[in-house]
């Protein structure tokens, strides 16, 4: 098993009536509620808590990309995981991932992943989202008729970029250009593991089944509401016929909060949870699914979006939310038993753990995270033990690293400071 | 009114065809033609009108090759060639206006006579034209009529977006047409027409309903200045949808083009 330390990065001050008074907590939320001075620290305490779960024993660390969002504060992963890389020592840096549709040229991506790759010693584990229709289509003006077409592009030429030994031009339909050679190139050979965060297009099924890239349901409905979608991605993995059913070949995002009792859990968290699951994911239907997003054989299959009109979160209390799965919460022992439940049933080997929950203060996050590194994944590791060296989903960090902010001792050197050399 | 298909190079186009008289093209807007058909009898009465699908439409096959302005443009120049037509009169109603005007554009000794209905293509920043592709199916009425409450009965007429089912339909049709119409509308219904209209030869009339909220009638007087010799006729009481509000007087002011 594999597990990743997710943090969204929510605003932590929306206020109270933010439901009633706005109209969506993404693409056109109002921009007064965000204040860059709260911000400094906001972003210093999240990155604080991705290195202290970098230093509890998570496979992962893990960060995505969202726009105009107040639940996502992260419009570029790659800054995020680039400060997380010099920071961080043997935990993987999970970018799940760069929308790289997005990226002018996407040539970006491959440029800036490597980068990651080189300073990380081989940390990178990489992903290509296709990005929501909020994000991609309204946010970012991607047509969404055309999104799919200029994802599989921008894919093909960073796969190229960091396979070719020589310059090449590529002639796309979307980007054109005369001289690709990046450099750097990524460490991890012939690329970084690839991981796809879908939510439940066939085409995305396909696309990882055929690449051999892992399939992540980023969802918060939780798993027992996620199981349908799973199952369809494992229905075809098996129709397409492919080698294996490696569970590593799927990873879920589940929302989770330890305390040392079932009672703690609810008086630390349901106040933080309730502010995720009622303020954060306020957002409007409108911007839920931009037609031609999603594909005809996909809404065919009655796959919708998590944020349609008909799944949207009502006022959920936090019975509700624990009892149907969207949150996994109480004592280490009622989490085991219900991560286990979810690992088995999703049949998933990678778990990307959302632990820093709407505004929930430092210490308690802290709280969480540890009661979890120490009580619960120990006891989870067990599972899969048919394919515990499958290594294909996962990075491989190189054996001797850099250390960062090792410096020599001037006097050391031969000549004086300052003369020639 | 009869459905009918020819073959395009890239496309099965469906296409309505009824009348007799002088051959007109209608081209439709990002809603389809559903709402226009009576209208569209009406006109058929004076014209021999041919009704072009964009592909995705109604019943028709997508076009997956229609990705950008000049592709349905050229488009629709081949439906008019498999028409067999020559020069018709050529009539296009919001998202078929701007086709209308790109056609016009780039063929300008083809087209002498352009009817465009509340046509988009332009952009105002001081008039933004509020985002369809953006809009629950209830608040449509808001920005497409005169009188909202009567079309909103006529929009939810036989709709129920509880059942499964029928929301699937819907989801469908959805994904179907404005996928196809988001190609030349989103996020911005604007791909470089204005640098464009001066090319347009044809006698042109700008029809518009007064109380237009979708393509106000601030545009009328952007089309008018970009078209040498353009009539505008502003019909009150009518909203967006002015050929299913006031067909009659549609039809009056592109008769006014023979």
């Amino acid at each position: 098993m594999r597990f990743t330390w997710f943090n969204l990065m929510p605003w932590p001050y929306l206020p109270d009536d933010f439901r009633e008074k706005n109209r969506s907590v993404w693409v056109d939320i109002d921009p007064n509620l965000f204040d860059p001075v709260k911000g400094h620290q906001v972003y210093n305490n999240y990155l604080d808590l991705l290195e202290y779960a970098g230093t509890l024993g998570f496979d992962g660390i893990g960060v995505n990309e969202h726009h105009q969002n107040a639940y996502g504060l992260m419009p570029s992963p790659n800054l995020i995981a680039a400060s997380l890389a010099r920071r961080t020592d043997d935990v993987a840096l999970v970018v799940l991932g760069a929308s790289i549709a997005l990226y002018n040229p996407p040539l970006r991506v491959a440029e800036e992943f490597a980068m990651l790759d080189c300073i990380s010693g081989g940390r990178l584990v990489a992903g290509f989202p296709v990005g929501t229709s909020m994000d991609t289509n309204y946010c970012y003006g991607t047509i969404p008729g055309l999104t799919r077409e200029k994802y599989r592009e921008a894919h093909e030429l960073i796969k190229r970029a960091w396979a070719a030994r020589e310059p090449f031009a590529f002639n796309g339909r979307y980007t054109k250009l005369r001289y690709v050679n990046p450099w750097p190139k990524p460490i991890q050979q012939p690329h970084p593991p690839i991981h796809i965060p879908g939510g439940g297009s066939i085409e995305t099924f396909d696309f990882c089944i055929d690449n051999t890239y892992s399939y992540s349901y980023l969802s918060f409905g939780g798993y027992i509401r996620g199981q349908a979608l799973m199952q369809g991605y494992w229905d075809r993995v098996a129709e397409r016929n492919a080698p294996d059913t490696s569970p590593y070949r799927a990873g879920f995002a589940q929302t989770i909060c330890v305390g040392e009792t079932d009672a703690e859990a609810e008086r630390l968290y349901a106040k933080h949870v309730s502010y995720f699951y009622n303020r954060c994911l306020h957002v409007y239907p409108g911007f839920a699914d931009a037609p031609g997003y999603r594909t005809i054989k996909t809404i065919q299959k009655g796959i919708l979006s998590q944020y349609a009109p008909q799944t949207m979160f009502q006022e959920l209390p936090w019975k509700e939310l624990v009892d149907n799965g969207s949150v996994i919460a109480g004592s280490p022992e009622t989490v085991t038993q219900r991560m286990e439940d979810l690992i088995k049933k999703l049949r998933v080997g990678n778990i990307f753990c959302l632990m820093q929950i709407g505004d929930m203060p430092k210490d308690k996050c802290m709280h969480s995270t540890r009661l979890f590194a120490e009580k619960v994944m120990p006891k989870l590791r067990h599972l899969f033990p048919e394919y515990s060296d499958d290594g294909r989903f996962w990075c491989k960090p190189l054996a001797k690293r850099a250390k960062p902010g090792s410096l020599p001792v001037e006097s050391e050197l031969d000549s004086p400071v300052g003369a020639e050399r | 009114m009869q459905l009918k298909t020819i073959q395009t190079k890239r496309a099965a186009v469906r296409y309505y065809e009824s009348g007799e008289g002088w051959p007109l093209v209608f081209l439709h807007g990002a809603g389809g033609l559903d709402m226009d058909l009576g209208f569209l009898d009406a006109l058929a009465q004076k014209f021999h009108v041919y009704a072009p699908l964009v592909p995705g439409y109604g019943d028709s096959e997508e076009c997956e090759e229609l990705r950008d302005m000049l592709d349905f443009t050229l488009h629709t120049w081949d439906v008019v060639e498999r028409l067999g037509l020559k020069d018709p009169i050529l009539t296009g109603f919001s998202m078929g206006g701007m086709i209308a005007s790109e056609m016009a554009a780039i063929a300008p000794n083809d087209v002498s006579r352009l009817a465009l209905i509340a046509p988009a293509g332009l952009w105002m920043d001081q008039h933004p034209i509020p985002d369809i592709f953006a809009m629950l199916p209830y608040q449509l009425p808001d920005y497409l009529f005169y009188d909202v409450e009567a079309g909103a009965k006529i929009m939810s007429a036989g709709s129920n977006m509880s059942d499964p089912k029928f929301l699937q339909a819907f989801l469908v049709q959805n994904a179907r047409q404005l996928g196809a119409a988001g190609k030349i509308l989103f996020p911005i219904p604007e791909r470089g027409l204005a640098s464009r209209l001066y090319r347009i030869k044809a006698k042109t009339m700008l029809i518009w309903g007064e109380g237009d909220k979708l393509v106000p009638p601030v545009y009328a007087k952007a089309f008018q200045q970009g078209i040498a010799g353009a009539e505008v006729i502003m019909i009150p009481r009518a909203g967006h949808v002015v050929p299913f509000e006031k067909p009659a007087e549609v039809i009056g002011a592109i008769a006014r083009l023979q």
